[in-house]
């Protein structure tokens, strides 16, 4: 018989039980819960007369809704301009003290956006399976968790009963071997990764990302990875279990300390994928080919390195892929053909669950050190992805870096990533933004976002335009 | 929840692949904590001229003549003709909420990203799959034909057309269950609370840390 992949030992290690007509009950072990997508699943356990299953399986934060000013924030829950997400942030603040929920407050040390947090404050360990209503959940995956976003109802189906009802994916190990060269991050192999396997590539497998790449990846680059295994259709992505791992958990607020840790580790150690396991699709890139990648499009699929030009319509010669083209280009203002490094940026957005933790935020400051931002530039925005990013990048006087190059240091929270706050794009302004989608109106009606790294954000920060990192940082151009 | 057995309406289209969810409802409706009165505010960039905001009345607002929904002819449809890819991106249930506000019972598509086709189910929507030649033969009918209108039927798997196309389709038998029946899935789920309890229990013993951390 064949050896069983990481994502088969999760599966198999979280079953309730397996019934008669295919689908499955699914232990949760952790339940990450934001202002958004819990209300209404709070309403409906209190309509149905239930209660939670498990306190200690739960924790939340704000995040999507909340400012970034500083003024703003200090004013906490109360002091919220727009009365409908004031509404929103303090219902989740009842919801948790009736039930007694751990919650990170408004402006509490371990508030971040919930991908952030979960992780940095150890709540989400190697081995565990881990949900939350948002589709970027996947990002916990990085620690060897099965994590993946659900829908309200599933949120109220998990606060009730500790599972779900669930059916096994199908296998996907996307393999990238090799070095990375200069200036090519994890967001530039996650976005190539896109563009060749489309936005629905992944639909209804669990990805593991495995090869050199991603062994010598950090345990945050990881993370920017698995949060967009969503981008390229797929639930869930993973990274097994190595030295890495276990070093990034410990010591963390809620990972056990000790013997328990030992014991921990051990059963860590199991998850990776059997050497002779068997996957249903397998997808491999070689890292020598990866470039520095950025959006030209509404669908983080319509990638291409920054070295490259707009595509041109007569490249096209499927039908139903030439209309969506000549509409994405419409959208973006842009012609088939040109330069992507002649696109010129408005504004600049810096954070979100993908690129907002300490690496990015250092990265970003790398390229902004002793520069200034361009003149044509309306606004950079630096959104570090929660209070204890805030804290150590102050620490490490980032935020001096950014406001001397003429940037905007922020509160954190998911800000501009879906523009539910005040941060948003104007109609036809383009950004270059470090999070994950580019969807029309996203990040503004009309906004214009072209993702790319933290790094490649700041060098067009500093040039008024898309341009390649690797002259900034003296690579190979 | 409500239940879904046969359907027969109008088809309303929605001509292009990879349909997102900030397209489908953007976010600053998901400031609601109500988990109704989506439907004015479905594809609301592209079904209006104007920004929406969240509880404004939309009954003035300018509409977009070209977006074919806003067509007098596919006023009142029930069942929405889609692309492949159909609600990719976001988590957000906002987006099946609006769909069946709008008065959509089903929608028809060659593929669904998983979250959304989840979703759609909790909801009493019955998101059906059929190959992309068989859409295509939908949207060209649909197109040569005012008031066309489509038969769903759940328990057979089938769409019928009125020119005599009989499409099956495959769904997963628990979900199917649900949806003909309106199940509570919690209800159902919690008869095993006993299982459950019983694995939580083994759980507990075997992997202690992930227990009783967070207070």
């Amino acid at each position: 018989m064949a050896g069983q992949t990481l994502y088969d030992k999760l599966w198999d290690s979280h079953l309730v039980k397996q019934r008669d007509d295919g689908s499955a009950l699914i232990y949760i072990d952790r339940h990450v819960i934001h202002e958004v997508t819990s209300p209404q699943a709070f309403e409906g356990l209190r309509l149905a007369g239930r209660t939670p299953w498990r306190l200690d399986t739960n924790i939340a934060t704000p995040d999507h809704n909340i400012s970034t000013d500083k003024t703003e924030r200090d004013a906490g829950v109360a002091g919220m301009s727009d009365e409908v997400s004031r509404i929103q942030v303090q219902t989740l603040d009842d919801n948790c003290d009736l039930y007694g929920i751990k919650e990170f407050k408004i402006n509490e040390m371990g508030q971040g956006i919930v991908h952030v947090m979960g992780p940095e404050l150890g709540a989400t360990m190697p081995g565990m399976t881990v949900v939350c209503g948002d589709s970027h959940t996947a990002t916990h995956g990085a620690l060897a968790c099965l994590a993946h976003g659900i829908g309200t109802s599933e949120v109220e189906h998990v606060l009730a009963t500790q599972c779900l009802v669930a059916k096994k994916m199908k296998n996907m190990r996307v393999t990238v071997n090799g070095t990375l060269g200069a200036g090519v991050t994890p967001k530039d192999v996650v976005l190539a990764i896109i563009g060749k396997i489309g936005t629905a590539g992944g639909n209804g497998h669990a990805i593991e990302f495995a090869g050199s790449v991603f062994r010598d990846m950090s345990i945050e680059g990881r993370m920017t990875v698995c949060n967009m295994a969503i981008e390229a259709g797929a639930r869930v992505g993973m990274v097994a279990v190595d030295q890495k791992t276990i070093d990034y958990c410990e010591g963390r607020q809620f990972v056990p300390k000790g013997e328990m840790f030992e014991q921990a580790v051990a059963y860590w150690n199991t998850l990776t994928s059997d050497v002779d396991a068997v996957f249903d699709t397998e997808v491999e890139l070689a890292a020598e080919d990866i470039a520095p990648q950025v959006t030209w499009g509404t669908s983080p699929e319509m990638v291409s390195a920054v070295t490259a030009c707009v595509p041109t319509l007569d490249e096209q010669p499927n039908e139903e892929k030439r209309k969506g083209l000549e509409r994405a280009l419409e959208y973006m203002g842009l012609e088939g053909g040109q330069a992507i490094e002649s696109i010129a940026i408005d504004r600049v957005f810096i954070g979100s669950c993908t690129n907002s933790r300490i690496e990015d935020m250092r990265a970003a400051a790398e390229v902004a050190k002793g520069r200034k931002v361009a003149a044509s530039l309306k606004q950079v925005l630096i959104v570090p992805g929660s209070q204890m990013v805030k804290a150590q990048a102050e620490a490490e006087g980032l935020d001096k870096i950014f406001i001397e190059a003429g940037m905007d240091w922020r509160e954190p929270g998911c800000s501009m990533c879906l523009a539910m706050n005040a941060d948003k794009l104007g109609a036809g302004e383009h950004c270059a933004s470090t999070s994950n989608r580019n969807f029309e109106g996203r990040q503004g009606t009309g906004g214009r976002t072209h993702l790319m790294s933290p790094a490649m954000a700041a060098a067009a920060a500093v040039a008024g335009h898309i341009v390649d990192v690797r002259s900034f940082v003296g690579g190979d151009q | 929840m409500k239940a879904f057995t046969q359907h027969r309406g109008l088809v309303g289209p929605m001509d292009r692949a990879n349909v997102d969810t900030d397209m489908i409802i953007p976010k600053q409706f998901l400031k609601s904590i109500k988990r109704s009165g989506f439907g004015p505010n479905l594809f609301d960039e592209l079904r209006y001229l104007d920004e929406g905001q969240p509880g404004a009345d939309c009954s003035n607002r300018p509409l977009n003549p070209d977006f074919p929904l806003n067509f007098p002819r596919y006023t009142g449809a029930s069942i929405l003709l889609a692309r492949k890819n159909f609600g990719c991106g976001s988590s957000r249930e906002h987006a099946p909420w609006a769909i069946e506000d709008f008065g959509f019972n089903a929608i028809i598509a060659p593929s669904y990203a998983d979250i959304f086709y989840n979703n759609c189910f909790k909801n009493g929507l019955l998101p059906v799959i059929l190959t992309e030649e068989q859409v295509d033969i939908l949207f060209k009918e649909m197109e040569a034909e005012e008031g066309y209108q489509l038969s769903i039927d759940l328990p057979a798997q089938t769409v019928t057309t009125d020119s005599g196309h009989v499409f099956a389709f495959e769904i997963d038998e628990f979900r199917k269950e649900c949806l003909l029946q309106g199940l509570d899935e919690i209800g159902l789920t919690l008869k095993e609370a006993d299982a459950i309890k019983q694995y939580e229990d083994a759980r507990a013993a075997q992997h202690p840390w992930v227990f009783g951390a967070i207070k």
